[in-house]
């Protein structure tokens, strides 16, 4: 009978020990794929280049500091929100393909899954930060307020990360089927930049200047542009997310996993039912 | 009598407005291979989907190897193995890292995993594809290595969803052998398939469903013995056609059915006539036959009849 009825610590323990082993599925897929890191790696690297010559020679910073430097806190914030994107699709193959059934036909730790892929999502996203931060450095960019500011720009991307990918893993869930997801990637792009990532709020037209102050890439944006002290820092005036961007970004955070870790769970549990 | 290993009684699941099963019963001998037969959308997977404690019944209780499906389903997911149909392994691993990856995620220790992993690749023949990344196998290695995943606990009951549908006859020929071996080592193994000659050849028992619901259960020769024997005559003369139809309808009760000018085929009923008998009859009647044959009905014909289809489920 104690079998039916395994210890909190003991399940807690296999649900750490089993996401640990999903995590290392992860690094394996990346392994035996290559070009698939290649890729998601130089996407980012492709960004920089593009956003900061192409774009950069027409945009003007408000306060006139460089283009490329305004602009790197935005492209971070861009490959934080990615995380959506990359769990939701990978959650939404494991359901259609039957890899899901097959996990959750073995006497795993249940919830291991969702714990296993939002884990394995944080490692992906750290390495993409730091190929991020080696292009940035490359076109000028770099923080300018010292080690601990920086680190603290740094902490905030990976918590609004892992929150984020939570969220893929519930749309993944809800898709359930990796064509519909791969068939929503494109969706990503127009909602990121809708935001003060690549331009200033100022001068969208009221409605969109509201959408675009709160959206979570703004806050998390206007948070990098302060912590590096980066130009871009937002007149006194403005919504109330841009001015506190720290501890807008810190609620979003908090709010996203409060709303998605138990409905990823929930969804997880009963998928199929 | 063995003991039953899995039981299921009354089980009732919809989807909507579909009823996928309505009441379904079935009892698996611990050690046999039963064969759940039906044609698409007779719910079979959802079944088995439910004796592997992938989904809830809405009404009805099954125990497998001893245990609640619902209740107890952490105890069942210890003693059963899934495959076919609706399981599967990641595409981007090589054969060796998923069965690693699952071995582990079954709670066996890394270096257990690994000796399990390769024991397993060498038992059904797939060392040489082992290091290769599955999204390059044929579609025969991927249902092989789906298969094997699923023994990696020993398990007591195995499930296999249409282990073979969509493959070619040599790569079914493989799998009907892996489940061979497996049950020559004292596996129960709960089959589905809508291939009657794959039931035939792999199951001790049969169960036919149709519409959620279980309309016959038998050894493939029970079944076959429900129908009666067939009777196939060939005419020396297809003139002799009428008075043949004639005779042939007053020993079966049936209308025959005739093929071509001078073939004519019926099922009879029960198993009394005897061939001399026939003979006779025809004889009797003026009908020279070039070829009178008594035989045992095939479980397509059986199934037919069963589901009253017009047609065969393929
Ligand atoms: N998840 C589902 N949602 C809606 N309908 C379903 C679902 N699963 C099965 N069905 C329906 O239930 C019936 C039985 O399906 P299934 O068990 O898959 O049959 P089989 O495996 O014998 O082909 C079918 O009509 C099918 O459309
Ligand atoms: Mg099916």
């Amino acid at each position: 009978m104690t079998d039916l009825a395994p210890t909190l610590g003991h399940r807690l323990r296999w649900t750490f020990t089993d996401g640990l082993t999903l995590v290392g599925r992860e690094l394996g897929r990346l392994r035996h794929d290559p070009g698939e890191l290649v890729a998601a790696l130089l996407f980012p690297a492709v960004m920089v280049v593009l956003f900061g010559y192409v774009f950069g020679s027409a945009i003007q910073v408000p306060d006139g500091g460089d283009y490329r430097e305004y602009l790197m806190p935005g492209l971070f914030a861009m490959v934080t929100f990615g995380a959506v994107m990359g769990v939701m699709t990978r959650t939404a193959t494991d359901a259609s393909r039957g890899v899901m059934d097959r996990f959750r036909s073995m006497p795993m730790a249940r919830s291991a899954v969702p714990f296993g892929q939002t884990g394995a999502d944080l490692l992906t996203g750290l390495l993409m930060l730091a190929v991020m931060v080696g292009a940035g450095l490359l076109v000028g960019w770099q923080p300018h307020r010292g080690l601990i500011p920086t680190a603290q720009a740094f902490l905030l991307m990976i918590v609004l990360r892992y929150a984020l990918s939570w969220v893929g893993v519930w749309l993944g869930l809800a898709v359930k089927n990796d064509q519909v997801a791969d068939a929503m990637v494109p969706l990503f792009l127009p909602f990121t930049m809708l935001s003060n990532a690549f331009v200033p709020t100022d001068g969208m037209p009221g409605w969109l200047r509201l959408l675009a102050d709160w959206n979570p890439v703004s806050a998390l944006t206007a948070a990098a542009r302060e912590l590096f002290g980066n130009p871009g820092a937002p007149p006194a005036h403005v919504a109330w997310p841009l001015a506190h961007p720290v501890t807008a970004v810190l609620l979003w955070s908090a709010a996203l996993l409060v709303i998605f870790v138990p409905l990823s769970l929930r969804a997880y549990l009963r998928n199929g039912r | 009598m063995t003991d039953p290993i899995v039981v299921a009684e009354g089980l009732h699941k919809s989807y909507g407005s579909t009823h996928a099963l309505r009441g379904l019963d079935l009892t698996v001998p611990k050690g046999t291979v039963c064969g759940l037969l039906g044609p698409n959308g007779a719910g079979k997977t959802t079944a088995v989907r439910i004796l592997a404690t992938l989904s809830e019944p809405d009404a009805g209780h099954a125990r497998v190897a001893g245990h609640d499906v619902v209740r107890e389903a952490g105890e069942v997911r210890k003693r059963i193995g899934l495959a076919g149909q609706y399981a599967a392994v990641d595409e981007k691993l090589t054969g060796r890292a998923n069965l690693r990856m699952f071995a582990r995620l079954c709670h066996l220790s890394r270096r257990e995993a690994h000796r399990r992993a390769d024991e397993l690749l060498e038992r059904l023949g797939l060392v040489d594809a082992a290091d290769r990344r599955v999204s390059g196998y044929s579609g025969g290695m991927r249902r092989r290595l789906d298969l094997v995943t699923s023994l990696i606990l020993r398990p007591e009951v195995l499930f296999l969803d249409e282990p073979t549908t969509g493959l070619d006859p040599r790569s079914r020929g493989e799998i009907w052998d892996n489940v061979r071996e497996l049950v020559a080592q004292g596996s129960t193994v709960l089959l589905t398939t809508q291939y009657l000659d794959e039931a035939d050849q792999l199951a001790d028992d049969i169960a036919v469903v149709d519409h959620g619901q279980v309309i016959a259960t038998g050894t493939p020769d029970e079944l076959k013995a429900t129908i009666g024997d067939r009777l196939d005559v060939v005419l020396d003369d297809p003139a002799a056609l009428r008075p043949a139809v004639t005779v042939l309808k007053a020993l079966a009760g049936t209308d025959p059915t005739t093929s071509g000018a001078d073939r004519l085929s019926v099922a009879l009923p029960g198993r009394g006539l005897r061939l001399a008998e026939i003979v006779r009859e025809l004889d009797r009647a003026g009908v020279a036959a070039a070829d009178v044959r008594l035989r045992r009905p095939t479980l397509d014909e059986v199934f037919l009849r069963l589901t009253d289809r017009k047609e065969l489920v393929r």
